[in-house]
C-alpha cells in the first residue's frame, strides 16, 4: 500500500477524524485539573471585581 | 480603580436610550410591513412607504440601530469594568463615536426612504455612508482597545474577546463588501466592484458573518458578563469559553454560501458552506451550555426573577435557532426552505428571541445602575414584558413555519397530470392568514416593548412601584 | 502538550491579530478561487453589458427595492425549470454590479421575465398590480409613469461599470445618450444600437409617445431579463462549472 493508496483510505474516514477532533477538544476542556482550576476561576471572577 | 465615578457613564446612558429609541422604531416598521404583506394597500402607491424601500429600514432599523446602540453601550459599560479603567480617549471620543453612530443610522433611515441604496440586503447604504462608518467603527475600536491596553486587570476578561471580535470582524467585513465606484463625487449613485457570482458570495460572506460576528459575537459578549452578574456566579466553565471563542470565528467565516446553495454558485464552494454550517452547531451549542449552565444551582432565580428569564430564554432561542440553521443548511432541506418565509421564520427566531432578549436583560440590569436607583419600577412589568412577547414571537415563528414550509411544499407540487399544480399567484393567496398572524406576533412584541420603555421612564424617574400588600 | 491561550489573554495585540488570522482563512479559501478558477463562469454567447435606457431601468429596479421580494436566479430543479425557464447561469449574472439574484420569492422569479409578457401588460401591472393579477402583494408604482427618466449623466454611468471591469467601449460610452433614446422610439435609426447592444428590444414602453419616464426604462429592462443566452445551443456538457 503506498502513501496515496492510505491517504485515500484515510480520507474517506473524515467523519470519524473529525469526530475524534471533536471529542479531543472536549476532553481538553473539561479535564479535571487544580491549578488551572483556581487560575480559571480568577479569571471567571474579574466581572465581581470592580465596584 | 476603586471609585466608581470615573468610568464614562454618560456615554452607556445615552446608548441605552438610544437603543430604546431605534428598537421602538423598527419594531414598528416591523408591524407596519408585516401589514402591507397581509393588506397590500398600506402601501398606499407612494414611493416612501412601499415595501421595497421600508423593509431595508426595518432591517437596518434592528440590526445596526437597535442592535448596534446595544452593543456599543454595553460594550464600553463592559469593558471599563473587566478592565477596572476609565474609557479611553475620554468623553470627547465616546462622544464622536455616540454621534457619529447616530448620523450614520440617520443618514442610512433617510437614504432608504428615499431611494439611495446600493442594491446589497443588509448593506445598503450608499459609498458616503460607508466612509463615514468606517471612520466611526475606527474611533470605536480605538476607545476600546485603548481601554484595554490601559487595563489594571492582568487578563482580559473574555466577554470583550467577542466584543474585539466583533468590532474588528464587522469592520473587515464591512470594508472589503463595500468597495464600489461612484458615478461620480456629487452624487449618490455607485457600483459595487464586484458582479454576478463573485458579488454573490461576497454579499453572503459579508450577509452570513454579519449575523455571525454583529448578531452573535457581539452579544455572545454580551451574555458573558450579564449573565454571571445577574445570577451572581462566574461563568460555568472559564476554559469553554476558550474554545467556544475561537472555534466559533473560525468555523462562522465559511458558513455564507449556504445561502446560495442549488444556484449558480460553483459546487465545491456550496459543499464547503454546507460542512461548515454543520459544524457550527458544536460552538453554537457550547456556547449555549456555558450560559446556561451558569444558573445551574441557582435555577430558583428563575421564578423570582424575570430579567434572568429574559436572560435565559434568550439562550433558549440561541440554541434553538443555531440548530434551525444548520439543519435549514443541509441541501435537501434548503430545496424547501430557501426562497421561502421559513428563512424569515429563523431569522426572527434568532433576532427577537436571541439578541432582543438578551438585550432587554442587560438593559433592565443596566438602567437602575446607571441612573442611581434601587430597583426597576416594577419587576412585574417586566414579567408581563416577557410574556408578552415571548407569546408574539411564539405566534411569529409558527405562522412563517407553517407558511414557508406550505408555499414550499405548493411550488413544488404536481397535479395528475403531470403539470405544476398551482400558479404563483395562488401560493401568494394561501399566505394571507399567515400574514396576518405574524403581524399580530409583531404587534405583542412592539406592545411589550412599549411596555418597558414605560417601565424604564418611570425607573428613572425614581418611582418604584409597591406591591399593595407589601405596603400595607 | 501544552496549548495555552494565555498570551492571548493578556495582550491585545496578539488577540487583535490572532482573531484577524482565524477569521481571513475562511473567507480567503472561498471566495479568491472565484476570481481565478477559469470554469467559475461558463463559456456561453450572448451574454452582453446593458444597453443604457435597460441599465437606467435596472437602477430603477435597485431603487425600489424589488430584489427584496423577487429573486432573479432560477435554481436546477424540475418545478423551477418548468415554472420559471432553464436554471440560471454564473454567466448571465456576470454584469450585474451588483448581483441582484434576490433571497426571497414573497413574488416569482424574475431571471427570465423578459418576453414572457407584453409591454402593456407590465406597464398596467406596475401601476395597478392587483388590476391584473387580483391575488397579487406588489406595491403598486404609478408614480414612475409620470417622472420623466433622469439620463443627462449615462454615459457616466457606463464609465464608472467600466471601472469596475464591464467591457463598455468608447464607442458605447459615447453613444450613450443617443442610444438611450432610441431604444424607446420605434421611429429612431436603431441600426448602431443593434450593433453594440445586440438583441436590444426597441419601442415605446409605455405606448405614451411622450417623454421617456422611467416607467419606459424600467419594462425595457424587464423585458430583457434572460433573453441573451440561446440556451438551444448549448447542452448539459456546455454547461460545466
Amino acid at each position: 500500500m503506498d502513501i496515496q493508496e492510505l491517504a485515500t483510505t484515510l480520507r474517506s474516514f473524515w467523519g470519524l477524524w473529525l469526530m475524534l477532533l471533536f471529542v479531543g477538544i472536549v476532553v481538553w476542556t473539561f479535564w479535571p485539573s487544580q491549578a488551572r482550576k483556581r487560575e480559571m476561576s480568577d479569571h471567571a471572577n474579574i466581572p465581581f471585581r470592580e465596584e | 480603580m476603586s471609585q466608581t465615578e470615573s468610568y464614562n457613564e454618560d456615554v452607556v446612558r445615552q446608548f441605552v436610550v438610544a437603543t430604546m429609541f431605534w428598537g421602538i422604531v423598527g419594531f414598528l416598521a416591523g408591524v407596519y410591513i408585516a401589514m402591507q404583506l397581509a393588506w397590500p394597500v398600506f402601501n398606499l402607491d407612494l414611493e416612501w412607504f412601499s415595501f421595497g424601500r421600508l423593509r431595508p429600514l426595518h432591517t437596518s432599523a434592528v440590526i445596526f440601530a437597535f442592535g448596534g446602540n446595544a452593543l456599543l453601550g454595553t460594550s464600553f459599560y463592559v469593558v471599563q469594568r473587566t478592565c477596572r479603567a476609565s474609557l479611553f480617549g475620554g468623553s470627547g471620543l465616546a462622544q464622536f463615536v455616540f454621534w457619529g453612530y447616530q448620523l450614520f443610522i440617520v443618514m442610512a433611515a433617510l437614504g432608504y426612504v428615499l431611494g439611495v441604496t446600493q442594491g446589497h440586503e443588509y448593506a445598503e447604504p450608499e459609498w458616503f455612508v460607508d466612509i463615514w462608518l468606517t471612520v466611526v467603527w475606527v474611533a470605536y475600536l480605538v476607545a476600546f482597545m485603548g481601554t484595554i491596553v490601559r487595563r489594571k486587570e492582568p487578563h482580559i476578561y473574555v466577554a470583550n474577546w467577542f466584543y474585539l471580535a466583533f468590532i474588528v470582524t464587522v469592520a473587515v467585513l464591512h470594508v472589503v463588501h463595500s468597495l464600489s465606484v461612484p458615478v461620480s463625487f456629487l452624487g449618490a449613485k455607485s457600483y459595487s466592484l464586484f458582479a454576478g457570482v463573485q458579488d454573490a458570495l461576497t454579499q453572503w460572506w459579508y450577509g452570513h458573518n454579519a449575523v455571525g460576528f454583529f448578531l452573535t459575537a457581539g452579544f455572545l459578549g454580551l451574555m458573558y458578563y450579564f449573565i454571571p452578574k445577574q445570577v451572581d456566579r462566574p461563568i460555568y466553565s472559564y476554559r469553554l469559553s476558550v474554545v467556544h471563542f475561537w472555534s466559533l470565528i473560525f468555523l462562522y467565516i465559511w458558513a455564507g454560501p449556504h445561502h446560495l446553495l442549488h444556484t449558480a454558485l460553483p459546487d465545491w464552494a456550496q459543499t464547503l458552506g454546507v460542512t461548515f454550517s454543520i459544524m457550527l452547531w458544536m460552538p453554537s451549542w457550547g456556547g449555549m451550555i456555558n450560559g446556561l449552565m451558569t444558573i445551574s444551582g441557582a435555577w430558583d432565580k428563575l421564578r423570582t426573577d424575570p430579567v434572568l428569564r429574559f436572560m435565559v430564554a434568550g439562550i433558549g432561542f440561541y440554541g434553538m435557532s443555531t440548530f434551525e440553521g444548520p439543519l435549514m443548511s443541509i441541501k435537501a432541506v434548503n430545496a424547501l426552505s430557501h426562497y421561502t418565509d421559513w428563512t424569515i421564520g429563523h431569522v426572527h427566531s434568532g433576532t427577537l428571541g436571541w439578541v432582543g432578549f438578551i438585550t432587554f436583560g442587560a438593559i433592565y440590569f443596566l438602567v437602575p445602575r446607571l441612573w442611581g436607583r434601587d430597583s426597576l419600577y416594577s419587576e412585574k412589568l417586566v414579567g408581563t414584558h416577557f410574556w408578552v412577547s415571548t407569546i408574539g414571537i411564539v405566534f411569529y415563528i409558527v405562522a412563517m413555519w407553517v407558511s414557508g414550509i406550505m408555499q414550499g411544499l405548493m411550488w413544488k407540487a404536481y397535479d395528475s397530470l403531470g403539470f405544476l399544480q398551482y400558479s404563483f399567484a395562488e401560493t401568494v393567496d394561501a399566505m394571507h392568514p399567515f400574514y396576518v398572524i405574524r403581524m399580530l406576533g409583531g404587534l405583542l412584541y412592539l406592545i411589550g416593548a412599549l411596555i418597558m420603555v414605560y417601565n424604564l421612564w418611570r425607573t428613572v424617574r425614581g418611582d418604584v412601584l409597591r406591591p399593595v400588600a407589601a405596603a400595607a | 502538550m501544552k496549548f495555552s491561550n494565555a498570551p492571548f489573554e493578556k495582550n491585545v495585540l496578539l488577540l487583535l491579530i490572532g482573531t484577524l488570522i482565524t477569521i481571513s482563512i475562511g473567507g480567503i479559501v472561498e471566495i479568491v478561487p472565484l476570481y481565478t478558477i477559469e470554469s467559475t463562469i461558463e463559456k456561453v454567447e450572448g451574454v452582453r453589458p446593458y444597453s443604457p435606457l435597460e441599465l437606467a431601468g435596472r437602477n430603477i429596479y435597485i431603487r425600489e427595492g424589488c430584489y427584496v421580494c423577487h429573486s432573479q436566479q432560477i435554481r436546477s430543479f424540475r418545478d423551477e425549470v418548468e415554472r420559471y425557464g432553464h436554471y440560471s447561469l454564473a454567466a448571465e449574472s456576470m454584469y450585474d454590479h451588483p448581483f441582484q439574484w434576490g433571497s426571497k420569492r414573497t413574488g416569482p422569479d424574475l431571471a427570465r421575465v423578459g418576453g414572457k409578457y407584453s409591454n402593456e401588460w407590465h406597464v398596467a401591472h406596475l401601476i395597478d398590480p392587483r388590476a391584473v393579477v387580483p391575488e397579487s402583494i406588489m406595491p403598486g408604482y404609478s408614480f414612475l409613469a409620470e417622472r420623466p427618466l433622469g439620463y443627462e449623466d449615462i454615459a457616466a454611468h457606463l464609465e464608472a461599470l467600466r471601472i469596475t471591469g464591464v467591457p463598455y467601449s468608447d464607442d458605447m460610452i459615447a453613444n450613450a445618450r443617443a442610444d438611450l433614446e432610441a431604444q424607446d422610439d420605434p421611429d429612431a435609426d436603431t441600426d448602431g444600437l443593434l450593433a453594440r447592444y445586440p438583441k436590444v428590444v426597441i419601442g415605446d414602453f409605455d405606448d405614451d409617445r411622450g417623454p421617456l419616464s422611467e416607467m419606459d426604462a424600467l419594462v425595457a429592462y424587464l423585458q430583457m431579463l434572460g433573453t441573451l443566452v440561446d440556451f438551444t445551443r448549448y447542452g448539459t456538457q456546455d454547461l460545466q462549472q
